[in-house]
């Protein structure tokens, strides 16, 4: 291991340029905050349609516009943070398939363009039977476009932290987790008792398995390799990021199981809204713990 | 063809003639490396050492940047140098993310992704890369692997057993050898890097190569 080495040879760096950390920023954490919310709804429409159509009756265009609004984000933050931003139509003019961010970008695209077409259904011609079989398309899309920031995460080769499996089931457990947060905040009284219900199960289980994979992560990811190791060091202890680390896992998971299940208890509808707003809010500083550390480890 | 490097690291003395003549052949600008010579001290004094390691792209056969490179930007030459194409680049900095080695950057002028390409237009007119032409203990060596009689397959052939590449386990299987290298040199996690106590001046992190 990493320690034992250090105490083996002494060796220390006296002399290695400056070169900038952080690369993937905020404006990532944005991206991949947003784009959990937009399709996370996708999929809680999805299934609202499955368990209790008629309780789509004025929540299809509500929901998703707030849908379109955070895909809307989530291309915004994604374009903002490029370094040479108008050139971005070279993804779509010279795209590169073996990258996610091509495959990406082209599925999101063609993602957000339904979003809108259905939108569109609705407010000018009302057709609830158009919206329902472009709801499937969309949900069946809403999947790899959920999943291939994780494929991004898994070509970084260089962050080790960011592993494919892990990954690819952390973005759709932040989708289920977002958009059952936000179906619970944006269906209000629209939505029955038992469905409110179900959607707070859906928040509470997709925060229970989050939990269950980062603490996977944290305890057992340093024995597999001396990168992972070094990275967990900022989330460990007195590490750079411990306190952020934590606050994300208390606010977006373990404080929203709680309510969750408090809230079946107590039947408090307060309750489950207060675990909504937490579990959106804290996964924004999850994702963005998860998103830095492994820049901060030396590549030289 | 598949064009290689190796450095000596037997040799080496850590002059930095490489790094400066890549910085003036390629007009590198300032903050930003396309070479770097990392120097790591080892053992306790008076028992100490000091070593020297040339950093710079590893050109590898199957290279990440190119692969995560969502225009192709990033790309092989026929010689095997991995190149990259300013004027393509996004700047989403993907490559910066998948490079093992840290080898790219974000250059501040362009705001494009840049790193070391071999100098490829000086091979495309038969010169030797910059920094192979200024090392003057000739550490660098570089040339065709696939050409038996090349300096650099000699070198290769007589110095088996000592010829490493950083990060194997990666996968990436580079174009770029250190002979005399070892756990201290290649490896990044070897050796501790103390904040405030560096040979020449602070390891200071500029906020250059992004714009947030």
């Amino acid at each position: 291991m990493v320690h034992e080495t250090l105490a083996a040879t002494n060796a220390v760096v006296t002399l290695d340029v400056a070169l900038p950390d952080i690369f993937w920023g905020w404006y990532v954490t944005m991206n991949m905050w947003a784009k959990s919310i937009g399709t996370g709804l996708i999929f809680m429409l999805f299934l609202l349609m499955k368990k209790n159509a008629s309780e789509m009756e004025g929540l299809r265009t509500s929901t998703l516009i707030v849908s379109f609004v955070f895909m809307n984000i989530f291309l915004l933050f994604t374009w903002l943070d490029l370094h040479q931003m108008w050139r971005m139509w070279h993804i779509f003019f010279y795209p590169h398939w073996t990258s996610a961010i091509t495959v990406g970008a082209w599925m999101a695209t063609l993602f957000v363009g339904l979003e809108f077409l259905m939108i569109v259904v609705m407010l000018l011609r009302n057709n609830t039977a158009a919206f329902d079989k472009l709801l499937f398309w969309v949900t069946l899309l809403a999947i790899p476009v959920t999943l291939y920031t994780a494929g991004i995460m898994a070509e970084a080769t260089a962050r080790e932290l960011w592993q494919m499996p892990t990954e690819s089931a952390q973005m759709i457990l932040a989708a289920t987790l977002s958009g059952s947060a936000a179906m619970i905040l944006i269906g209000g009284s629209k939505l029955s008792d038992e469905t409110r219900t179900f959607f707070g199960s859906v928040l509470g289980l997709s925060a229970l398995m989050a939990f269950i994979i980062y603490m996977s992560e944290y305890i057992f990811g340093a024995m597999k390799a001396e990168e992972v190791a070094a990275i967990l060091e900022y989330v460990k202890g007195h590490g750079e990021y411990a306190t952020m680390f934590w606050i994300g896992q208390w606010v977006a998971y373990i404080l929203p199981m709680l309510l969750v299940a408090l809230s079946r208890v107590k039947n408090s509808t307060a309750m489950l809204n207060l675990a909504a707003i937490l579990a959106i809010a804290g996964l924004w500083v999850v994702k963005h713990v998860w998103l830095v550390i492994p820049q901060l480890l030396p590549l030289s | 063809m598949q064009l290689g490097f190796l450095v000596d690291l037997h040799l080496c003395m850590g002059c930095k003639g490489c790094e400066i003549a890549c910085k003036v052949e390629n007009e590198v600008p300032l903050s930003t490396w396309r070479l770097r010579v990392k120097y790591v001290d080892v053992g306790t004094f008076p028992e100490t050492k000091r070593t020297f390691t040339p950093l710079r792209c590893n050109h590898c056969e199957n290279a990440p940047c190119e692969r995560i490179c969502p225009v192709s930007a990033l790309h092989y030459l026929e010689n095997g140098i991995v190149n990259i194409d300013k004027e393509r680049c996004i700047g989403c900095a993907g490559c910066v993310m998948a490079c093992p080695y840290g080898a790219i950057y974000i250059d501040p002028q362009t705001q494009t992704a840049d790193k070391c390409t071999y100098c490829a237009h000086r091979i495309a007119s038969s010169m030797m890369p910059a920094c192979v032409v200024a090392c003057p203990v000739q550490a660098n060596i570089f040339g065709d692997l696939d050409d038996p009689t090349s300096n650099i397959s000699k070198y290769i052939q007589t110095h088996q057993g000592d010829v490493q590449v950083r990060k194997p386990e990666k996968g990436t299987n580079p174009h770029h050898y250190y002979t005399g290298g070892g756990n201290v040199t290649l490896n990044p996690l070897a050796s501790r890097r103390e904040e405030g106590h560096n040979l020449f001046n602070d390891i200071t992190k500029l906020p250059l190569g992004g714009h947030h």
